[in-house]
């Protein structure tokens, strides 16, 4: 669309714009001036220059934490995705079933994030947990607590079961909107099933799995809630990610110097991602 | 009100009042010539001057993070680079 | 953008005709995805059912002995229902103050080019990105000096820094498959903004609004770091409250299933209220 100059189009998004950098700039400049400055408590700062930088980037702690989260992000994108289209293209078009399909595919998405942990708590126990209880049963002593194995199998079937709807539904509602014709016309010239998908339906699913991917990679990258109330990041900090370690060392253990100067570390790197998710989403809207 | 909890330094002060001129600036840039003078470079889509302005800042904030953790010479010559760095983003991207 | 071809009469009557059909078991795939859905849930259902002592001592697949005790708890509670009441309210609020933001914004966005358009975007769109972990670090501090901890409005208005990016984003996508025309045509007919947007757009992307409206509840319900930050005790959200089962004789895991059980049931409303429109929203790609 043809959109006109006109700057007093600032006034209309002038309150979103107070909003929030109320809840943006403010903590983001006070973040700033934690990282570079040591503290006791009271209110009392001292300058430590750029010390805590210098800590986070030579910490083990903090490579691994980031290691962790790029694995787990990995690991849930290469299950998520083919999964999410495989249902998709499953799913019924029209009749009673496209109502039930999405209200409860839709359902988990609604779970509050620590009731996700709740829940898969509950399921995973080997004394009181359906899935652990019968693992128990036919020999195998699934410990999410103990076994950073186990622990990482809950984390990752936790996550499939939350967010794999997303990439459905996405995904799904790029499949509806290809007209019938397109598939008559594939019938006409006998298109096996297989280039119906590759030559039909991908094409048409492009952009909403772009955004699939993309949005199932920055939230799984700042991934804290779910994992926290169901493993508290162990044993050990074997599912420890960025944002759980991070709480950790503001909260829990008041170093806000090096926890401020991590939080920045963290920001830069989602700055550049959010920067090549946007300019890879405006580009390709601009080819369609 | 309050705002002592912010901890505000002399140095981070003059960050802050540096990225601030470095927006009103580019507002009055923009008023003065509008349009943001948009061209494909190096990385094959459009930039405006405000992007090159965004990569320049980015880049530089991750040859001072780079430098920090990887290099043991004053930062100083971090800062150099990103000069350099930023004046190749203004002519190239 | 996610505007449907429309297929001309002729080819619409034909088209009606044609069953598509795909493989005869296609159904079952979508069945076993729900059923691994519904297992989890339904085992957090049926412990909300059972005394603690059932649970710790036998193992059952439906509750021997059903019990609604843990809901009686949580029922009879102040302490535990006033945190749902706490919950919808910030998330009434926020739903309220995102939508009302964000509309005159998403227009501006959606018609207007102004100086540091584009730019303003990308950085609103970054706080959807941005960890909450990150800014919660000084959150407390911060609406501290404003005297607004422990209040809901404080936890709606932290909520919008990822939830008003989200409306001005589905709002400005329906906005633009709106025809400028229109807005043309009602100024030269009179009406000023103020009117033509309330009389006229408001009503044509209303569909858009139900959609911000789901994201906006979704993403506010389901948040616990940023809620538990700013909440003490008078506006603490539910979800801050069920770590409380634990005491000092162990987990009350009958009360925990009990109150997350709870939990779902706003959820599942919103979801059948706005059924029709959930895939028109994800059509456009922006959640």
């Amino acid at each position: 669309m043809n959109k006109t100059w006109n700057n007093k189009a600032w006034f209309l998004v002038l309150p979103a714009f107070i909003v929030v950098a109320f809840s943006a700039i403010i903590p983001l400049m006070t973040v700033v001036n934690y990282s570079v400055q040591d503290t006791f408590g009271n209110n009392e700062f001292f300058w430590a220059g750029t010390e805590w930088f210098k800590e986070i980037l030579d910490s083990d702690r903090f490579w691994s934490s980031l290691g962790r989260n790029l694995m787990f992000s990995f690991i849930i994108l290469v299950i998520e995705i083919p999964l999410g289209i495989f249902i998709a293209l499953n799913m019924p078009r029209r009749g009673i079933g496209v109502p039930i399909c999405l209200v409860t595919m839709a359902m988990p998405l609604l779970v509050p994030w620590n009731v996700v942990g709740t829940i898969w708590q509950l399921l995973c126990r080997s004394d009181i947990g359906l899935l652990g209880y019968a693992l128990a049963r036919i020999g195998i002593q699934f410990s999410y607590a103990s076994d950073p194995l186990h622990a990482w199998i809950t984390v990752v079937a936790m996550d499939v079961w939350h967010w794999t709807s997303l990439v459905v539904l996405l995904s799904y509602a790029g499949l509806v909107s290809i007209p019938d014709a397109y598939y008559q016309a594939a019938r006409i010239d006998g298109a096996s099933r297989l280039s119906v998908f590759r030559y039909i339906q991908l094409p048409k699913m492009k952009r909403v799995l772009l955004i699939a991917f993309l949005l199932r990679f920055m939230d799984s990258f700042m991934i804290y809630t779910e994992p926290f109330v169901a493993t508290g990041g162990g044993p050990g900090t074997s599912t420890t990610f960025l944002s759980i370690d991070l709480v950790k060392m503001a909260i829990g253990q008041f170093d806000l110097g090096p926890a401020a100067a991590m939080s920045l570390i963290y920001f830069l790197i989602i700055l550049l991602l959010s920067w090549i998710f946007y300019t890879v989403m405006t580009s390709s809207d601009a080819e369609t | 009100m309050d705002f002592s909890w912010m901890a505000w330094t002399l140095p981070t002060a003059l960050f802050f009042a540096t990225m601030i001129a470095f927006l009103l600036g580019m507002a009055v840039w923009e008023y003065v010539s509008p349009g943001g003078a948009p061209r494909i470079g190096i990385l094959r889509f459009e930039t405006t001057r405000g992007d090159r302005l965004f990569l320049s800042l980015l880049g530089s904030a991750y040859i001072h993070i780079a430098w920090l953790g990887f290099v043991n010479l004053d930062l100083w010559w971090a800062t150099a680079l990103s000069l350099i760095y930023a004046y190749c983003v203004f002519r190239l991207v | 953008m996610a505007t449907q071809q429309s297929p001309s009469p002729a080819a619409a009557t034909s088209v009606a005709h044609v069953k598509r059909e795909g493989p005869k078991f296609s159904w079952i795939v979508p069945l076993v995805y729900i059923v691994f859905l519904m297992i989890p849930i339904y085992w957090l259902v049926v412990i909300s059912f059972k005394s603690n002592f059932e649970v710790m001592n036998s193992f059952s697949i439906i509750p021997q002995d059903p019990t609604l005790r843990n809901y009686k708890v949580i029922l009879t509670d102040s302490s535990w229902y006033l945190g749902y009441v706490n919950s919808i309210t910030y998330v009434l609020m926020n739903m309220v103050i995102s939508l009302l933001i964000a509309l005159p914004a998403a227009y501006a966005f959606s018609r207007y080019r102004f100086v540091g358009d584009k730019h303003l975007f990308f950085w609103l769109l970054t706080n959807r990105m941005a960890p909450p972990a990150v800014f919660a670090l000084p959150f407390f501090q911060l609406y501290s000096a404003f005297g607004l901890i422990d209040t809901h409005i404080a936890v709606a208005l932290a909520h919008c820094l990822f939830n008003l990016p989200l409306a001005i984003w589905i709002l400005e996508g329906f906005m633009s498959g709106i025809p400028k025309e229109i807005d043309e045509t009602a100024y030269i007919d009179g009406y000023s903004f103020p009117k033509f947007f309330i009389k006229i757009f408001i009503p044509m992307i209303a569909s858009g609004i139900g959609v911000a409206a789901f994201f906006c509840f979704m993403f506010s319900w389901v948040e616990l770091l940023i809620a538990r930050t700013l909440t003490t005790t008078s506006a603490k959200p539910i979800s801050a409250i069920m770590t409380r089962t634990v005491s000092a004789t162990g987990m009350d895991w009958g009360v925990l299933a009990a109150a997350g059980a709870l939990t779902l049931i706003p959820g599942v409303l919103v979801i059948w209220f706005v059924r029709n429109y959930i895939a028109k929203g994800f059509a456009l790609g922006r959640v």
